[in-house]
């Protein structure tokens, strides 16, 4: 086991990726000399060549675009978008292309291919530099969507992404990037898609989470339990395909759901969350599901009040978790 | 020299260029037959070739059937035809039935793909492809391979922003992809005035730091000849090509439109008169390559194969509604 950084441990994973398989390969833009804006690909020029190592025009649809295009003669791209709030001018290469190209062709055709992207906010980012997206492609068919919490998930979802024959977004919250540090294995073992993980044990509540909340979501039931309150935290790491069986076995566990995320609230993932444990657990509940997510304006501005007004805190998932608690 | 016909001083041999004819003359016939299903209620769609053959032979003549990749738009049928699609697999799109390897009867008809053949499946937003074009291109560049990768769009959609963005990457990269816009005058009802604020699509060529190429689309061996000369310095590693064949749509923009209200009928006769499949009948002509004789057996043996692929299609079974949900990830099934 080594203890790495968030950031270190995708940077490191995707190095070894590339050594194991000469088909992988980056592209993105300042991801070569510079080694990316937040330094995840540093070094691999040097150690990959500028071959494997692409440094693009500024062109996102053609990033993605070119990257199907690759996948499709047999090479496996790992596409960077600089920040999830750019991704928006290739969402019809997401979306019309590699996310149909397997079902449009009936199985001739595939797209086994990565887009990376820093996604979230708390980092003075203001309005374009901040987003989670994630919502936009949770709802369409034929994407894989995932959003590692933790060093060793964020190794074992990136392996898996490149290893998987299906195109994958794979978001990764930039306030984690140095901010966390964990225990990551040195086996090269992916972390399977689809399937959700139980950071913490407990009997009172149930907190449903993925990204920066799984960490708020921990803090503050550590607080919680100093006041005798249990709380079992879930998180998701895969958005799409969402892991039923476990989000049902959470929800059953405690009767009271709490769903967390930055994102906002209307269509995000927590309401796709609360109608499927609404339909299959409804009469495992003893309150009404509850949700805590980012307030409905297009997205969080520069001042510090502002951005602070906007983001999950610990507090404020706590009070959340006792408001539940108490019901 | 005088006496040495066009196609053989352009290194095709007899047969080649009589093949090439019938290919057009193929995907003609297809495509005829199409309008008429659709207006007899048997199939829903049609969008068609009409008036681009020529190009589309003398393009897919100067690749290699053996090695270089495809990403056609929806009007390339005589182009899939010579790449080994047939009358009969274009017949099963048509109806959209199972067994279509486009699609399997999923997408609309003129949606081609064939991994067998290395054509990449297409969509229906216009200049997608052209990405995916560059992304193969790159794919061959990376491995050292020396296939290419030929793309075709209209010139409506060099108006799309993944035009510029692939045109750029592949300039910067100097990859090899032969960028080849079908002009055929009309974006559905939007003119070629309208659309461009240059004079040519090849002019766009030069903001990418390549070689941008204007052919009379009419003349499949003019095509053939410039297409050869764009794919032969894409494989010794001297980057891509812009090349613009002047054509003409002769039938409405699909069997849902009505050209009518905005082009005159005067304009369409006039651009029938210049068609490539007729200039090309005259040359074999004027060469001694084909006579009447010939002409009618090549008539009939293409009536007798698209009549067979109609037949075949409307038999063949849909897919089953239970295969609706399969093919949406791997092994899902």
């Amino acid at each position: 086991m080594a203890v790495k950084l968030y950031i270190e441990a995708i940077h490191d994973a995707l190095a070894e990726e590339m050594a194991r398989d000469a088909r992988v390969f980056v592209l993105g833009e300042d991801v070569g000399v510079r080694g990316g804006v937040f330094r995840v690909t540093q070094g691999l020029l040097e150690r990959f060549g500028e071959a494997r190592v692409i440094d693009t025009p500024l062109t996102e649809s053609a990033i993605v675009g070119v990257a199907i295009g690759a996948s499709a003669a047999g090479l496996i791209p790992v596409a960077e978008i600089q920040f999830a709030d750019f991704i928006l001018p290739a969402v019809n290469q997401i979306i019309s292309e590699a996310a149909k190209m397997r079902y449009r062709s009936n199985n001739d055709w595939n797209c086994p291919m990565v887009i990376r992207a820093p996604y979230g906010g708390g980092v003075h980012g203001a309005l374009y530099h901040s987003q989670s997206v994630e919502a936009l492609f949770t709802h369409v068919p034929g994407l894989k969507v995932v959003t590692p919490a933790t060093p060793a998930d964020a190794a074992g979802l990136l392996r898996a992404a490149i290893r998987d024959p299906d195109p994958v977004l794979y978001f990764e919250h930039k306030k984690l990037y140095r901010s966390v540090r964990g225990e990551v294995a040195e086996s090269d073992d992916p972390v399977p898609i689809g399937r959700a993980k139980v950071q913490r044990e407990g009997d009172d509540i149930t907190v449903i989470t993925y990204g920066l909340g799984v960490h708020l979501a921990l803090e503050a039931a550590g607080r919680l339990a100093d006041d005798g309150i249990s709380a079992h935290v879930l998180d998701l790491r895969t958005l799409r395909p969402l892991d039923e069986e476990a989000i049902l076995e959470a929800a059953r566990r405690t009767g009271k759901v709490l769903i967390v995320h930055e994102d906002n609230k209307v269509c995000g993932v927590g309401a796709e969350v609360s109608a499927m444990i609404a339909e299959h657990a409804l009469f495992d509940l003893d309150a009404p599901i509850r949700r805590l997510a980012g307030p409905e304006v297009p997205a969080m501005g520069f001042a510090p009040t502002l951005e602070k007004a906007y983001m999950l805190s610990v507090d404020g998932v706590a009070e959340a978790m006792r408001a539940l608690a108490r019901f | 020299m005088a006496d040495v016909p066009r196609h053989r001083a352009l290194g095709l041999t007899d047969a080649q260029v009589l093949e090439m004819y019938r290919y057009m003359a193929l995907a003609r016939a297809v495509d005829e037959r199409m309008w008429l299903l659709n207006r007899a209620g048997k199939v829903p769609f049609v969008i068609s070739c009409q008036g681009q053959e020529a190009a589309q032979a003398g393009a897919g003549f100067a690749l290699d059937r053996g090695r270089d990749w495809l990403c056609p738009y929806y009007r390339d049928l005589c182009l899939v035809l010579i790449w080994g699609h047939t009358a009969r697999t274009e017949l099963l799109a048509a109806f959209a039935k199972a067994e279509d390897p486009n699609s399997g009867g999923r997408q609309m008809p003129g949606h081609y793909g064939d991994r067998r053949l290395r054509i990449l499946s297409g969509s229906s937003p216009v200049g997608t492809q052209i990405p995916h074009a560059v992304g193969i291109a790159l794919a061959m560049k990376m491995r050292g391979e020396d296939a290419v990768c030929y793309v075709s769009f209209g010139e409506g959609t060099s108006n799309q922003g993944d035009f510029h963005e692939a045109l750029n990457f592949a300039g910067v990269h100097k990859l090899p992809v032969i960028f080849f816009c079908e002009n055929n005058k009309y974006a559905i009802s939007v003119p070629e005035r309208r659309q461009l604020a240059c004079a040519n699509v090849a002019d766009r060529a030069q903001g990418y730091g390549f070689e941008g190429v204007i052919v009379d689309g009419m003349d499949a061996l003019e095509v053939y000849r410039v297409v050869r000369e764009a794919v032969d310095k894409a494989r010794r590693g001297g980057g891509p090509t812009l090349i613009e064949a002047k054509t003409y749509r002769l039938s409405p923009h699909s069997s849902d439109d009505d050209d009518r209200s905005y082009r005159s009928r005067e304009e369409v006769e006039e651009a029938r008169r210049g068609d490539g499949i007729e200039r090309m009948r005259q040359y074999l002509v004027s060469v001694g390559l084909l006579d009447e004789e010939a002409e009618e057996r090549m008539r009939q043996t293409i009536r007798a194969e698209v009549d067979e692929a109609t037949e075949y299609a409307e038999r063949a079974p849909y897919a089953a509604p239970e295969t609706l949900m399969h093919h949406v990830y791997a092994e899902e099934v």
